[in-house]
Protein backbone atom coordinates (compact mmCIF):
# COMPACT_ATOMS: atom_id res chain seq x y z
CA UNK A 1 0.00 0.00 0.00
CA UNK A 2 1.37 3.34 -0.99
CA UNK A 3 1.99 6.14 1.42
CA UNK A 4 -0.40 8.30 -0.54
CA UNK A 5 -3.16 5.72 -0.22
CA UNK A 6 -2.55 5.54 3.50
CA UNK A 7 -2.80 9.31 3.73
CA UNK A 8 -6.02 9.32 1.72
CA UNK A 9 -7.54 6.64 3.92
CA UNK A 10 -6.37 8.40 7.04
CA UNK A 11 -7.77 11.68 5.84
CA UNK A 12 -11.07 10.01 5.00
CA UNK A 13 -11.21 8.34 8.38
CA UNK A 14 -10.61 11.62 10.13
CA UNK A 15 -13.09 13.42 7.94
CA UNK A 16 -10.35 15.54 6.44
CA UNK A 17 -10.73 16.09 2.77
CA UNK A 18 -7.55 17.84 1.87
CA UNK A 19 -4.00 16.80 1.35
CA UNK A 20 -1.73 19.76 1.07
CA UNK A 21 -0.57 20.10 -2.51
CA UNK A 22 3.07 19.90 -3.31
CA UNK A 23 4.47 23.33 -3.96
CA UNK A 24 7.98 22.49 -5.09
CA UNK A 25 8.74 21.99 -8.76
CA UNK A 26 8.11 18.48 -9.93
CA UNK A 27 5.04 18.22 -7.71
CA UNK A 28 1.46 18.38 -8.85
CA UNK A 29 0.78 22.05 -8.09
CA UNK A 30 0.95 24.64 -10.86
CA UNK A 31 4.37 26.33 -10.96
CA UNK A 32 4.37 29.90 -9.71
CA UNK A 33 5.20 31.28 -13.09
CA UNK A 34 3.21 30.02 -16.03
CA UNK A 35 4.18 31.27 -19.49
CA UNK A 36 1.28 33.26 -20.98
CA UNK A 37 1.73 31.18 -24.13
CA UNK A 38 0.95 28.02 -22.17
CA UNK A 39 -2.45 29.41 -21.24
CA UNK A 40 -3.01 30.94 -24.66
CA UNK A 41 -2.02 27.91 -26.70
CA UNK A 42 -2.84 24.91 -24.54
CA UNK A 43 -5.70 26.11 -22.38
CA UNK A 44 -7.75 27.25 -25.38
CA UNK A 45 -8.85 23.65 -25.80
CA UNK A 46 -8.40 22.08 -22.38
CA UNK A 47 -7.49 22.80 -18.78
CA UNK A 48 -3.99 24.19 -18.31
CA UNK A 49 -2.67 20.96 -16.85
CA UNK A 50 0.04 21.38 -14.24
CA UNK A 51 3.26 20.03 -15.79
CA UNK A 52 3.81 17.88 -12.71
CA UNK A 53 0.96 15.58 -13.74
CA UNK A 54 3.12 13.88 -16.37
CA UNK A 55 6.74 12.79 -16.47
CA UNK A 56 9.26 14.59 -18.68
CA UNK A 57 9.25 11.79 -21.27
CA UNK A 58 5.52 12.17 -21.83
CA UNK A 59 5.76 15.93 -22.29
CA UNK A 60 8.61 15.40 -24.73
CA UNK A 61 6.49 13.07 -26.86
CA UNK A 62 3.49 15.41 -26.70
CA UNK A 63 5.50 18.40 -27.82
CA UNK A 64 7.06 16.35 -30.63
CA UNK A 65 3.63 15.44 -32.00
CA UNK A 66 1.45 18.50 -31.60
CA UNK A 67 0.15 18.21 -35.16
CA UNK A 68 -1.49 14.93 -34.10
CA UNK A 69 -2.60 15.81 -30.59
CA UNK A 70 -5.30 13.36 -29.48
CA UNK A 71 -7.25 13.80 -32.67
CA UNK A 72 -6.60 17.52 -33.05
CA UNK A 73 -4.04 19.62 -34.79
CA UNK A 74 -2.43 21.67 -32.02
CA UNK A 75 0.64 22.64 -33.99
CA UNK A 76 2.67 25.67 -32.88
CA UNK A 77 5.54 27.53 -34.42
CA UNK A 78 8.94 26.07 -33.65
CA UNK A 79 10.02 28.79 -31.20
CA UNK A 80 6.99 28.22 -29.01
CA UNK A 81 7.41 24.45 -29.13
CA UNK A 82 10.95 24.96 -27.87
CA UNK A 83 10.16 27.45 -25.12
CA UNK A 84 7.04 25.71 -23.84
CA UNK A 85 8.77 22.35 -24.13
CA UNK A 86 11.64 23.61 -21.97
CA UNK A 87 9.22 24.92 -19.34
CA UNK A 88 7.34 21.60 -19.30
CA UNK A 89 10.60 19.68 -18.97
CA UNK A 90 11.73 21.91 -16.11
CA UNK A 91 8.50 21.39 -14.19
CA UNK A 92 7.58 17.85 -15.20
CA UNK A 93 6.52 15.45 -12.48
CA UNK A 94 9.33 13.80 -10.60
CA UNK A 95 7.51 12.34 -7.62
CA UNK A 96 6.93 8.66 -7.38
CA UNK A 97 3.50 8.13 -8.85
CA UNK A 98 4.33 10.13 -11.96
CA UNK A 99 7.65 8.58 -12.85
CA UNK A 100 6.08 6.07 -15.22
CA UNK A 101 4.63 7.42 -18.45
CA UNK A 102 0.91 6.51 -18.63
CA UNK A 103 -0.56 4.80 -21.71
CA UNK A 104 -0.72 7.24 -24.66
CA UNK A 105 0.80 9.84 -22.31
CA UNK A 106 -2.71 10.54 -21.09
CA UNK A 107 -2.98 11.96 -17.58
CA UNK A 108 -6.38 10.29 -17.36
CA UNK A 109 -4.83 6.85 -17.96
CA UNK A 110 -2.35 7.22 -15.11
CA UNK A 111 -2.72 4.62 -12.39
CA UNK A 112 -3.13 7.32 -9.75
CA UNK A 113 -5.83 9.07 -11.80
CA UNK A 114 -7.80 5.88 -12.29
CA UNK A 115 -7.50 5.01 -8.62
CA UNK A 116 -8.60 8.45 -7.49
CA UNK A 117 -11.64 8.35 -9.78
CA UNK A 118 -12.51 4.67 -9.52
CA UNK A 119 -15.83 5.23 -7.75
CA UNK A 120 -17.18 7.57 -10.39
CA UNK A 121 -19.79 5.77 -12.48
CA UNK A 122 -19.47 5.72 -16.29
CA UNK A 123 -22.78 7.63 -16.54
CA UNK A 124 -21.27 10.55 -14.66
CA UNK A 125 -18.39 10.85 -17.11
CA UNK A 126 -20.91 10.98 -19.96
CA UNK A 127 -23.01 13.82 -18.50
CA UNK A 128 -23.22 16.84 -20.80
CA UNK A 129 -21.71 18.87 -17.97
CA UNK A 130 -18.67 16.58 -17.88
CA UNK A 131 -18.29 14.91 -21.31
CA UNK A 132 -14.69 13.98 -20.87
CA UNK A 133 -12.27 13.02 -18.15
CA UNK A 134 -10.12 15.83 -19.50
CA UNK A 135 -12.77 18.33 -18.40
CA UNK A 136 -11.35 18.56 -14.87
CA UNK A 137 -13.21 21.79 -14.15
CA UNK A 138 -16.57 20.00 -14.23
CA UNK A 139 -15.87 18.95 -10.62
CA UNK A 140 -12.52 20.50 -9.69
CA UNK A 141 -13.45 24.17 -9.49
CA UNK A 142 -9.83 25.25 -9.09
CA UNK A 143 -8.55 23.19 -12.02
CA UNK A 144 -7.63 26.25 -14.06
CA UNK A 145 -5.36 27.34 -11.20
CA UNK A 146 -3.91 23.87 -10.77
CA UNK A 147 -5.95 23.16 -7.64
CA UNK A 148 -7.25 19.62 -7.40
CA UNK A 149 -7.76 19.28 -3.66
CA UNK A 150 -10.56 17.03 -2.49
CA UNK A 151 -12.06 19.95 -0.55
CA UNK A 152 -12.28 22.05 -3.67
CA UNK A 153 -14.95 20.07 -5.50
CA UNK A 154 -18.43 20.69 -6.79
CA UNK A 155 -21.04 18.26 -8.05
CA UNK A 156 -21.39 18.41 -11.82
CA UNK A 157 -24.85 19.37 -13.07
CA UNK A 158 -27.20 16.54 -13.89
CA UNK A 159 -26.40 13.95 -11.22
CA UNK A 160 -29.26 11.63 -10.27
CA UNK A 161 -30.33 11.67 -6.60
CA UNK A 162 -28.59 8.34 -6.17
CA UNK A 163 -25.39 9.70 -7.63
CA UNK A 164 -25.68 12.77 -5.43
CA UNK A 165 -25.88 10.54 -2.37
CA UNK A 166 -22.93 8.48 -3.62
CA UNK A 167 -20.92 11.71 -3.91
CA UNK A 168 -20.49 11.74 -0.15
CA UNK A 169 -19.42 8.09 0.12
CA UNK B 1 9.95 54.82 13.94
CA UNK B 2 8.01 52.52 11.67
CA UNK B 3 9.39 49.36 10.26
CA UNK B 4 6.63 48.85 7.76
CA UNK B 5 5.09 51.46 5.58
CA UNK B 6 2.24 49.72 3.85
CA UNK B 7 0.41 52.74 2.52
CA UNK B 8 3.01 54.08 0.10
CA UNK B 9 3.44 50.55 -1.20
CA UNK B 10 -0.28 50.14 -1.58
CA UNK B 11 -0.52 53.40 -3.46
CA UNK B 12 2.28 52.32 -5.73
CA UNK B 13 0.59 49.01 -6.36
CA UNK B 14 -2.70 50.73 -7.08
CA UNK B 15 -1.02 53.16 -9.44
CA UNK B 16 0.69 50.30 -11.25
CA UNK B 17 -2.63 48.54 -11.61
CA UNK B 18 -4.22 51.64 -13.06
CA UNK B 19 -1.31 52.16 -15.43
CA UNK B 20 -1.48 48.56 -16.51
CA UNK B 21 -5.22 48.87 -17.10
CA UNK B 22 -4.71 52.02 -19.15
CA UNK B 23 -1.95 50.38 -21.14
CA UNK B 24 -4.12 47.34 -21.75
CA UNK B 25 -7.00 49.43 -23.04
CA UNK B 26 -4.85 51.50 -25.39
CA UNK B 27 -4.40 50.31 -28.94
CA UNK B 28 -1.06 48.56 -29.46
CA UNK B 29 1.74 50.74 -30.76
CA UNK B 30 2.36 48.33 -33.61
CA UNK B 31 -0.80 48.47 -35.68
CA UNK B 32 -0.78 44.78 -36.52
CA UNK B 33 -4.48 44.19 -35.96
CA UNK B 34 -7.00 42.96 -38.46
CA UNK B 35 -10.78 42.71 -38.70
CA UNK B 36 -13.26 40.34 -40.22
CA UNK B 37 -13.85 42.87 -43.01
CA UNK B 38 -10.18 43.01 -43.96
CA UNK B 39 -9.84 39.24 -43.62
CA UNK B 40 -12.85 38.80 -45.88
CA UNK B 41 -11.41 41.25 -48.42
CA UNK B 42 -8.03 39.50 -48.31
CA UNK B 43 -9.33 35.98 -48.84
CA UNK B 44 -11.86 37.10 -51.45
CA UNK B 45 -8.98 38.64 -53.41
CA UNK B 46 -6.94 35.47 -53.01
CA UNK B 47 -9.91 33.39 -54.19
CA UNK B 48 -10.63 35.69 -57.13
CA UNK B 49 -14.28 36.04 -56.12
CA UNK B 50 -16.22 37.52 -53.20
CA UNK B 51 -17.06 35.28 -50.25
CA UNK B 52 -20.52 33.72 -50.44
CA UNK B 53 -22.32 33.76 -47.09
CA UNK B 54 -24.85 31.03 -48.00
CA UNK B 55 -22.06 28.78 -49.17
CA UNK B 56 -20.14 29.60 -45.98
CA UNK B 57 -23.17 28.64 -43.86
CA UNK B 58 -23.36 25.23 -45.57
CA UNK B 59 -19.62 24.74 -45.28
CA UNK B 60 -19.61 25.70 -41.59
CA UNK B 61 -22.34 23.22 -40.70
CA UNK B 62 -21.21 20.31 -42.86
CA UNK B 63 -19.00 17.44 -41.88
CA UNK B 64 -16.43 17.01 -44.54
CA UNK B 65 -15.93 13.29 -44.33
CA UNK B 66 -14.78 13.39 -40.73
CA UNK B 67 -16.36 13.39 -37.32
CA UNK B 68 -16.61 17.13 -36.76
CA UNK B 69 -17.99 20.19 -38.47
CA UNK B 70 -16.98 23.75 -37.57
CA UNK B 71 -20.28 23.89 -35.67
CA UNK B 72 -19.30 20.88 -33.52
CA UNK B 73 -17.21 23.21 -31.39
CA UNK B 74 -18.43 26.69 -32.29
CA UNK B 75 -22.19 25.99 -32.18
CA UNK B 76 -24.68 27.09 -34.80
CA UNK B 77 -25.08 29.89 -35.37
CA UNK B 78 -21.80 30.71 -33.60
CA UNK B 79 -23.18 33.79 -31.86
CA UNK B 80 -22.91 32.23 -28.41
CA UNK B 81 -20.16 30.43 -26.53
CA UNK B 82 -18.96 27.20 -28.08
CA UNK B 83 -17.75 24.04 -26.45
CA UNK B 84 -14.77 21.95 -27.52
CA UNK B 85 -16.18 18.72 -28.96
CA UNK B 86 -13.41 16.65 -27.44
CA UNK B 87 -12.74 18.17 -24.05
CA UNK B 88 -15.87 20.20 -23.31
CA UNK B 89 -13.83 23.35 -22.72
CA UNK B 90 -15.79 26.58 -23.25
CA UNK B 91 -14.87 28.56 -26.36
CA UNK B 92 -15.53 32.27 -26.84
CA UNK B 93 -18.18 33.11 -29.45
CA UNK B 94 -16.78 33.04 -32.98
CA UNK B 95 -19.07 35.61 -34.60
CA UNK B 96 -17.69 39.16 -34.28
CA UNK B 97 -21.20 40.42 -33.42
CA UNK B 98 -20.93 38.45 -30.17
CA UNK B 99 -17.17 38.71 -29.61
CA UNK B 100 -15.39 41.95 -30.53
CA UNK B 101 -12.00 40.24 -30.22
CA UNK B 102 -12.78 37.66 -32.90
CA UNK B 103 -10.66 38.01 -36.06
CA UNK B 104 -8.62 40.95 -34.72
CA UNK B 105 -5.23 39.20 -34.48
CA UNK B 106 -3.91 38.01 -37.84
CA UNK B 107 -1.57 35.41 -36.33
CA UNK B 108 -4.44 33.89 -34.35
CA UNK B 109 -6.70 33.86 -37.41
CA UNK B 110 -4.06 32.03 -39.45
CA UNK B 111 -3.24 29.61 -36.66
CA UNK B 112 -6.81 28.60 -35.95
CA UNK B 113 -7.79 28.31 -39.61
CA UNK B 114 -4.81 26.02 -40.08
CA UNK B 115 -5.47 23.87 -37.03
CA UNK B 116 -9.23 23.68 -37.27
CA UNK B 117 -9.42 23.07 -41.01
CA UNK B 118 -7.07 20.14 -40.51
CA UNK B 119 -9.29 18.84 -37.72
CA UNK B 120 -12.49 19.11 -39.75
CA UNK B 121 -11.31 18.53 -43.34
CA UNK B 122 -7.96 16.80 -42.80
CA UNK B 123 -6.41 19.55 -44.94
CA UNK B 124 -6.04 23.30 -44.92
CA UNK B 125 -8.97 25.34 -46.21
CA UNK B 126 -8.81 27.02 -49.60
CA UNK B 127 -8.94 30.79 -49.96
CA UNK B 128 -12.49 30.51 -51.34
CA UNK B 129 -13.62 28.40 -48.38
CA UNK B 130 -12.18 30.92 -45.93
CA UNK B 131 -13.83 33.80 -47.80
CA UNK B 132 -17.20 32.02 -47.72
CA UNK B 133 -17.04 31.29 -43.99
CA UNK B 134 -15.91 34.84 -43.24
CA UNK B 135 -18.81 36.21 -45.30
CA UNK B 136 -21.19 34.00 -43.33
CA UNK B 137 -19.75 35.06 -39.96
CA UNK B 138 -19.64 38.75 -40.90
CA UNK B 139 -23.30 38.59 -41.87
CA UNK B 140 -24.53 37.12 -38.60
CA UNK B 141 -26.74 39.64 -36.81
CA UNK B 142 -27.06 40.26 -33.13
CA UNK B 143 -30.50 38.63 -32.93
CA UNK B 144 -30.06 35.01 -33.95
CA UNK B 145 -33.30 33.16 -34.64
CA UNK B 146 -31.91 30.00 -33.07
CA UNK B 147 -30.14 29.48 -29.76
CA UNK B 148 -26.37 29.82 -29.61
CA UNK B 149 -24.04 26.93 -28.94
CA UNK B 150 -25.38 23.43 -28.64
Amino acid sequence: MSAIRVRVLLAAALGLASLSPAVADGGRAMPRTVPPAYVEECASCHVAYPPGLLPARSWQRLMDGLDRHYGSDASLDADLVTSLGAWLQAHAGTYRRVVEAPPEDRITRSAWFERKHRKIAPDVWRLPSVRSAAQCGACHVGADRGRFDDDDLRMPAGLTPRQRRAWFD
Amino acid sequence: MTKHRPFPRLRTAAASTVLAAVAASSPPAHAAGTSIASQLAHWSAQAGRPGDAAQGDRFFNARHGGEWSCASCHGTPPTGPGKHAGTGKAIDPLAPVANPKAFTDPARVDKWFRRNCRDVLSRECSAAEKADVLAYLAGLGSTPDRSGAR
